[in-house]
């Protein structure tokens, strides 16, 4: 009888979670499968094929850029990384204790901005007129106004500076359970800082960098409006595609087909980084 | 030939003196312990000669030569942490080949010295397995042959016993001082814990507030102490405030706050009549019965605490202070509420200046 009311308990908890995951996640997904799945032989017609995997593939401007959506995204989440480690250890190992809410509180103002207002203030500082130019020109270091907009390095900029965040919290929350004797021990025993760095604070913060990476991979190849906004029509990026065909088309097959291959390209890209860094979700992300 | 000296070491954070003005001198293969509460400077004093702070005065020599200026990682000596600071994310023989990749040792060599390492702490075998499958005792010993299997000059351990439990503590005192032997390396033992100090350690210095009070062999700590301070820290004792009433020839007659008064030898500093003191008497130094020379206390049996070799009767006096006498056999036939007669020679109680607190 324990068991039962345990598992009836167990059941009713999990139900408001299960609904959540079936009814947003699951449903939806299964829906654009099942869409992208469809070929359209005429007018309201529609069979069950592959027709639409075998258009993408047909078309090299759309694995193109999903190509380059992804390379792209690699560099961003590297960047991202480079910049986001030394600011979480920073945060988390020298600044002094009562600095670091302030410190971690000033990373998430950010976010209190949506999306597309921060890309907007990006717009005001480079556009041809904007702030950037016309101080250049003013310090006489230009002569005439540049557009700093729409090119792959503003949009990069951009994208670091939007996903930054995401790298460094979960650095900052693993790293801060590091001990500073773990530190002292690896130069007590002879290490440089270079070895005290390399064998011990990076696979120590191994879990909290491989969950930073993969969020920010994901974050960036799914991102909309930066590319867009920044890179205007030169952007190529894959949402756009995707947004492209359900909008602009009215073709939501070939969106659909384009959104699973989105998933299924990200995903597979996270997967092959796991294998080649030697880790697995369970030891990284899942740990603790 | 000392490994390891200090001279005149000061350390400030701040205002407040961690380590005031601190000499001492390790003789070369010795078992040295500093010995003080907790808060009076050891872990500072420590992390000063493996070079994670730096003194604001004095000079630190290994080998007779200053290290002030060398970085912790070029320092000859090792330090085992007080949370052992065992790397989690390597097995056990990554962590202990670990300073030897650092120091550049050939690769082939490696395995070799931690396998010989591992047979010498008693551990052969367990390369492969993770710190977190190591009991306590074991990680303590993989935290000790991390170091010695890079050969110091000295071996610094910080209170390393502290996280272990009683009885595993016990075992580890004997198991250090006899892996100290077989190493031949000079040890640098820091602990609150008298009892630890005393088994393990050629020389004991006892530290309070950032000062060395009194360096020595652990016997003389024990049998001649030098202040009120070590006396009371170093053993137990009994220990009851007075004024000196009469002095003749270093021996005084104390009036005790409460009333009574017992006659003791005076430590050697400046006390004068009317000076006040703390009286000191171990426990083993009381006898049952009455003596012949004055210091003789009558009162009742408080409780009898019974611990083997160890035993002790509380004699409650009839001025109302608790005596610990040392009960060896055990087996004295007294009551709880019997009354009881306790003396003791003049020699063997001790008074020091009271401190100004
Ligand atoms: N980095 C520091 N900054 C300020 N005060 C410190 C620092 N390190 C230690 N102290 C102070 O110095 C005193 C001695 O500390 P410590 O050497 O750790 O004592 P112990 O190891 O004997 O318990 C303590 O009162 C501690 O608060
Ligand atoms: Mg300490």
């Amino acid at each position: 009888m324990r068991s039962d009311t345990g598992k009836l308990s167990l059941i009713l908890l999990m139900a408001p979670f299960a609904l959540w995951i079936v009814l947003l996640i699951a449903l939806p997904q299964f829906g654009i499968g099942y869409v992208s799945l469809r070929e359209k032989v005429g007018p309201g017609e529609y069979e069950l094929g592959f027709a639409n995997y075998t258009a993408f593939l047909g078309e090299p401007i759309y694995w193109n850029t999903l190509l380059r959506t992804a390379w792209m995204s690699i560099l961003v989440t590297f960047l991202a990384l480079v910049v986001g480690f030394p600011v979480a250890y920073y945060i988390a190992k020298i600044a002094r204790k009562r600095a670091r809410a302030g410190l971690f509180l000033l990373c998430l103002i950010p976010l209190w901005v949506s999306d597309l207002v921060r890309a907007f203030g990006w717009i005001v500082l480079l556009r041809e007129t904007g702030i950037v130019s016309s101080s250049l020109q003013w310090m006489g270091v230009i002569s005439g106004p540049v557009e700093l907009l729409y090119n792959d390095i503003t949009v990069i900029i951009g994208l670091v500076y939007t996903v930054v965040l995401f790298m460094i919290v979960p650095l900052v929350s693993t790293l801060d359970g590091m001990d500073d004797a773990m530190l002292e021990a690896g130069y007590n025993l002879g290490g440089s800082r270079f070895t005290v760095f390399r064998r011990i604070i990076v696979p120590y913060a191994m879990p909290g960098l491989v969950a930073g990476c993969i969020i920010t991979f994901m974050l960036t190849a799914g991102s909309y409006l930066t590319p867009i906004l920044l890179g205007g029509k030169n952007s190529s990026w894959f949402t756009e595609q995707i947004y492209n065909q359900f909008i602009t088309r009215y073709n939501w097959e070939a969106g659909a087909t384009f959104g699973v291959l989105l998933l299924a390209f990200t995903s597979l890209v996270v997967w092959v980084g796991l294998r080649l860094t030697g880790q697995s979700l369970a030891t990284t992300v899942a740990k603790e | 030939m000392y490994d390891l000296r200090c001279e005149s070491v000061i350390k400030r954070f701040g205002n407040f003196t961690a380590v005031n003005g601190v000499s001492f001198g390790v003789p070369a293969g010795s078992f040295f312990s500093i010995l003080g509460p907790s808060g009076c400077g050891k872990t500072t004093l420590m992390r000063m000669i493996a070079g994670f702070e730096h003194p604001d005065a004095g000079d630190i020599l290994l080998k007779e030569n200053s290290v002030l200026n060398l970085a912790p990682n070029k320092r000859n000596v090792k330090m085992v942490f007080q949370h052992l600071a065992l790397f989690p994310m390597m097995n056990v023989g990554e962590n202990i080949a670990y300073g030897l990749r650092c120091r550049g040792d050939a690769k082939a060599g490696i395995g070799e010295k931690v396998r010989a390492v591992l047979d010498r702490v008693g551990l052969p075998g367990v390369e492969d397995k993770q710190i977190s499958q190591l009991s306590g005792g074991q990680k303590q010993r993989i935290a000790i042959a991390r170091c010695m299997v890079l050969e110091p000059d000295v071996l610094l351990l910080d209170e390393p016993l502290g996280a272990l439990d009683l009885k595993l503590r016990e075992h580890m005192k004997i198991e250090l001082k006899q892996l100290q032997h077989q190493f031949e390396t000079t040890f640098l033992y820091i602990t609150h814990d008298q009892s630890e100090a005393l088994v393990m350690s050629d020389n004991v210095a006892v530290m309070n507030a950032g000062r060395f009070e009194q360096i020595g062999p652990p016997r003389e700590l024990y049998d001649n102490p030098v202040s009120g301070f070590v006396a009371g820290f170093v053993g137990d004792t009994n220990r009851w405030e007075g004024r000196i009433d009469r002095l003749v020839d270093g021996t005084a007659r104390v009036a005790l706050n409460g009333g009574g008064s017992v006659l003791a030898k005076t430590g050697a500093n400046s006390l004068r009549e009317a000076s006040a003191v703390e009286v000191f008497v171990r426990p083993e130094a009381v006898a049952i019965g009455r003596g012949n020379d004055g210091a003789t206390l009558s009162g009742r049996v408080d409780s009898l605490l019974f611990n083997g070799a160890n035993s002790r009767i509380l004699v409650r006096t009839e001025t109302g202070k608790l005596v610990e006498v040392a009960d060896t056999s055990g087996a004295t036939g007294f009551n709880e509420g019997d009354p009881i007669d306790i003396h003791w020679h003049a020699d063997r109680a001790l008074c020091f200046a009271r401190d100004a607190a």
